[in-house]
């Protein structure tokens, strides 16, 4: 699948997380990641982020994610309403 | 199971902090909202929010309702589809009519089916907020098996009645009144209209006493602060519970002897006072008041 | 060598000394010698009124390595700190230990003073901010030592901090040196924590910016322990001292993690005549006090005391008749302010009134109930708020650790999730109060009670509250969030965490980049 425009989703209350996406023609999956718990679960949001992607098949994407404490299944649905907005 | 549904508590459907805590608050039955809580614009993170919660996020014991945007609009249909497949307990279908109930009850046969759910697992909560709505309230009742309760929106009501909508609630007796007895009349739920004002405890309580008294068989919260005093007028009373233990003591003597009529404090005890005792005594045992 | 509690501390720190180990909440006490204090005596017709900061500096003869002290009653509204320190290094005098009874986000010029190696010890009871991420990224010469308000009157009695010269910020002062905390522009009530300062300090200075004929009734600090009085144009921020009313919470989950307290108390036995109490300032805390007061009402309970920094809930319920009285060692709002200059049956207290373990009797030994806060809290009730999950220092003991040893029942109020991080976890990152005196923690998903408990637990197993174990409240937290990454810290040691008793719980290593 691929993505045809940039979008957003999410707010940056706390729990939420705040994803922009761009398409990336060849690059792979490129994830920027801040996080208020960045110490104690960036890789884990990263790898959710990362999942969430493979799962709509989404291979060449740009992501800039801005977390606020947000829980695994608020990251999965901020991801695909991104995708989908850029579909 | 058999439970209780004396609150049925608004959570808007855009706000993780929110969801995440809505299984907490105490609440019967918690509505996650995507109608009027979220803004055009965020209409399908909402859907994806609520589904994955409903999904993911542990309710503990509260019954869990989507209220899912107009069939109408272009977003209620694919509401209904998307957050069936996560089955919760039931879908709320605002401005209901008998076709948008039977529409959203194939909806839900066909998701049932397709995901092995149980047939006629996940119900469906109309909410009657037209004057159509309230004039067809038995048909919309009957439109699906699904249908477990009725809630009152008294502001989209009065408004499409074109009369005002006030405090004491005097404008909306006719429609309580003719909500519960249908409602009781089909053996489902009465959940009456919300109170607006957080600041007026006073009035707050007054209308929690009209919907009981009318026959409401619980009342729509929008805020988790107005739970308690909503569970504390809605349920027996101490005098109540204290009546029904012991109208049920007398009857249980009544019967060793062999007695078919009995009297409680000089008055005939007849199957009408049996029958609300033992109500009584049910609602007491499920709100916790006795064990 | 690890203490009873299992953290590993070195034997020796640099900077610090020998450590003696921590070794149970009540394992040092006994009999105890205060140290003397070397005076000068004033004589009559000296006058005490100097001209300015630099003025007194000089004529208390400061020195490379002395100590100076500060209380923090005007809190982030404070400017006095920073103006003994900024005359100080002026003069050029280095190696400066600061002892500061706490530290705010208004003294980050202590960091500039911290870079150029003026001052190079600190200790403090509670510091957020920026000096507090300065030390935690190990930018002061020696490791901080944290106390608890009752340890720093401890150990300023006992003379383990030796203070030189005490800078004591005076809401109002005579021109002999008596003291109040009820007049002037930066008025904060009690004056609680400067009490230790100017009875053991070498020298003391009162920096005013209400300077007052001769006597300042009703006096707080009094003359005879007071050297030099020096007027300045503003001691401190009004808005930074004292906040305008503090607010009950109105977040639905605080509000049910309250409501259950209130609960427990009730269940506990202690809500009866003659009841003492004690709370935080936070909104969650503040709403147990509303439904504490609910119940008083309701059962016609007249309590003894309500004791702590006090809140303008407080006050009302003092005012209303629930309590006999108040101990205030801090005001927190202006109501706690002005009922403290107009009533006399709200009490002020020193810190070593207030919660030193090593003297005849501490108020926090009176404590029934007391209500905690915690950034952690892990499955020993051990309970960390001196450093956030990151390792950072934002917090430290306060009044934490004393109230929880003395009362009878220490409840520690959180929600089980902040942010994504899990509040109930398998080790604190610092332990600040051993768990051995917390008796329950509340929130919102459960209620674990220390099984050291058992008489509480039948108790509350009759109730409808959700009781579990402290593991199984961990679980639920992390089934939420997942499982944390453990923080990589570097070895080095930036702060030295010491019980009430003076000996060291844990330390704090210095944060990586």
């Amino acid at each position: 699948m691929k993505i045809k425009a940039p979008a957003k989703a999410g707010t940056m209350e706390s729990n939420d997380i705040y994803i922009m996406i761009q398409p990336n023609d060849e690059d792979g999956i490129i994830i920027e990641l801040e996080s208020i718990v960045m110490k104690q679960f960036g890789k884990q949001i990263k790898q959710v982020i990362l999942e969430t992607l493979e799962s709509m098949e989404i291979k060449n994407i740009h992501v800039v994610a801005k977390d606020r404490g947000a829980l695994d299944y608020t990251i999965r649905a901020r991801v695909e309403t991104a995708v989908k907005r850029a579909m | 199971m058999e439970r209780l549904r004396r609150t049925m508590l608004f959570m808007p459907g855009n706000n993780p902090s929110m969801l995440q805590s809505a299984g907490i608050l105490g609440a019967d039955s918690i509505i996650l909202d995507l109608e009027d809580a979220v803004s055009i614009t965020e209409k399908d993170a909402a859907r994806v929010l609520v589904r994955n919660a409903i999904k993911d996020v542990d309710f503990y014991d509260t019954e869990v309702v989507a209220r899912i945007n107009p069939l109408s609009s272009g977003f209620g249909l694919k509401d209904a589809e998307e957050i069936g497949r996560v089955k919760p307990d039931a879908l709320m279908v605002t401005k209901a009519t008998e076709e948008d109930v039977s529409t959203v009850c194939e909806i839900l046969t066909k998701v049932e089916i397709e995901e092995g759910f149980e047939a006629g697992s996940i119900k469906i909560f109309p909410l009657i907020e037209t004057a159509y709505g309230l004039e067809n309230i038995h048909s919309i009742i009957k439109a699906s098996p699904r249908v477990i309760g009725i809630l009152l929106g008294a502001e989209d009501l009065t408004a499409d009645l074109g009369i005002k909508r006030t405090r004491e609630g005097e404008e909306i007796f006719y429609a309580r009144s003719k909500v519960a007895a249908a409602c009781r009349a089909h053996k489902i739920d009465a959940i009456d209209t919300p109170f607006a004002d957080m600041n007026d405890c006073k009035g707050f309580a007054k209308d929690i006493h009209t919907s009981k008294s009318l026959g409401m068989t619980g009342k729509a919260a929008i805020n988790p602060r107005q739970v308690d005093t909503i569970h504390e007028i809605f349920a027996p009373s101490e005098e109540e519970i204290d009546y029904a233990q012991r109208v049920i003591r007398a009857m249980e003597e009544a019967q060793k002897e062999g007695k078919g009529v009995f009297s409680l404090d000089g008055k005939m005890v007849d199957a009408p006072i049996i029958a609300r005792a033992e109500n009584v005594m049910k609602k007491a045992k499920l709100a916790g008041l006795i064990k | 060598m690890k203490n009873i509690l299992r953290r590993e501390i070195p034997e020796s720190i640099q900077g610090y000394g020998t450590v003696r180990p921590f070794k149970g909440a009540f394992a040092s006490l006994g009999e105890i010698e205060k140290k003397s204090v070397m005076l000068k005596s004033t004589v009559p017709g000296e006058k005490k009124v100097l001209a300015s900061i630099q003025e007194a500096i000089r004529k208390c003869n400061i020195k490379d390595g002395m100590t100076i002290s500060f209380h923090h009653h005007l809190r982030n509204g404070d400017y006095v700190l920073n103006m003994v320190l900024e005359e100080i290094a002026k003069v050029g005098v280095k190696d400066i230990k600061v002892a500061a009874s706490s530290i705010f986000p208004i003294h980050a010029p202590l960091v500039r003073h911290m870079k150029d190696g003026t001052v190079t010890g600190i200790y403090a009871n509670y510091m957020s901010g920026p000096v507090a991420e300065a030390i935690s990224k190990g930018e002061l010469k020696n490791p901080a030592i944290m106390h608890t308000h009752g340890g720093r009157a401890r150990a300023i009695e006992s003379g383990d901090i030796s203070i030189d010269i005490a800078f004591i910020a005076a809401p109002t002062c005579d021109t002999y040196g008596n003291i109040n905390g009820v007049d002037g522009e930066a008025a904060c009530g009690s004056l609680g924590y400067a009490v230790p300062d100017a009875v053991y300090a070498a020298k003391t200075v009162a920096i005013t910016d209400n300077l007052v004929v001769y006597p300042a009734c009703p006096i707080e600090i009094t003359q005879e322990h007071i050297d030099y009085v020096v007027q300045v144009e503003s001691i401190g921020d009004p808005k930074g001292i004292v906040s305008g009313t503090t607010q009950i919470t109105k977040d639905p989950v605080g509000l049910k993690i309250a409501k259950m307290t209130s609960t427990v108390i009730e269940t506990s036995g202690l809500l009866k005549n003659g009841f003492s109490f004690q709370t935080g300032a936070g909104g969650t805390s503040l709403a147990v006090a509303a439904y504490v007061k609910e119940l008083m009402e309701k059962k016609d309970i007249k309590g003894s005391f309500a004791a702590g920094g006090i809140t303008g809930y407080m006050v009302e319920m003092f005012e209303v008749g629930l309590f006999e009285s108040l101990f205030d060692v801090q005001c927190f709002d202006l109501k706690a302010v002005e009922s403290y200059r107009d009533n006399k049956k709200h009490q002020g207290m020193s810190a070593s009134m207030y919660g030193n373990p090593h003297n005849k009797g501490a108020v926090v030994n009176n404590l029934d109930v007391m209500i905690l806060g915690a950034t952690e809290i892990d499955t020993d009730f051990n309970v960390n708020v001196t450093t956030g999950s990151s390792g950072m220092i934002m917090g430290g003991s306060g009044g934490h650790s004393d109230t929880a040893a003395g009362s009878k029942l220490a409840i520690v109020v959180t929600q089980l999730v902040k942010g994504r991080l899990p509040i109930v976890v398998d080790a604190v990152t610092t332990v600040t109060t051993p768990g051995e005196t917390i008796d329950v923690l509340v929130t919102e998903r459960g209620i674990a009670i220390n099984p050291k408990r058992q008489d509480l637990i039948e108790k509350l197993k009759a109730t409808n509250l959700p009781i579990m174990t402290i593991k199984a409240l961990k679980e639920i937290a992390e089934g939420m969030t997942g499982v944390p990454e453990k923080i990589d810290l570097d070895d080095e040691v930036v702060a030295v965490v010491e019980y009430r008793d003076g000996t060291v719980i844990d330390v704090v290593k210095k944060i990586r980049d």
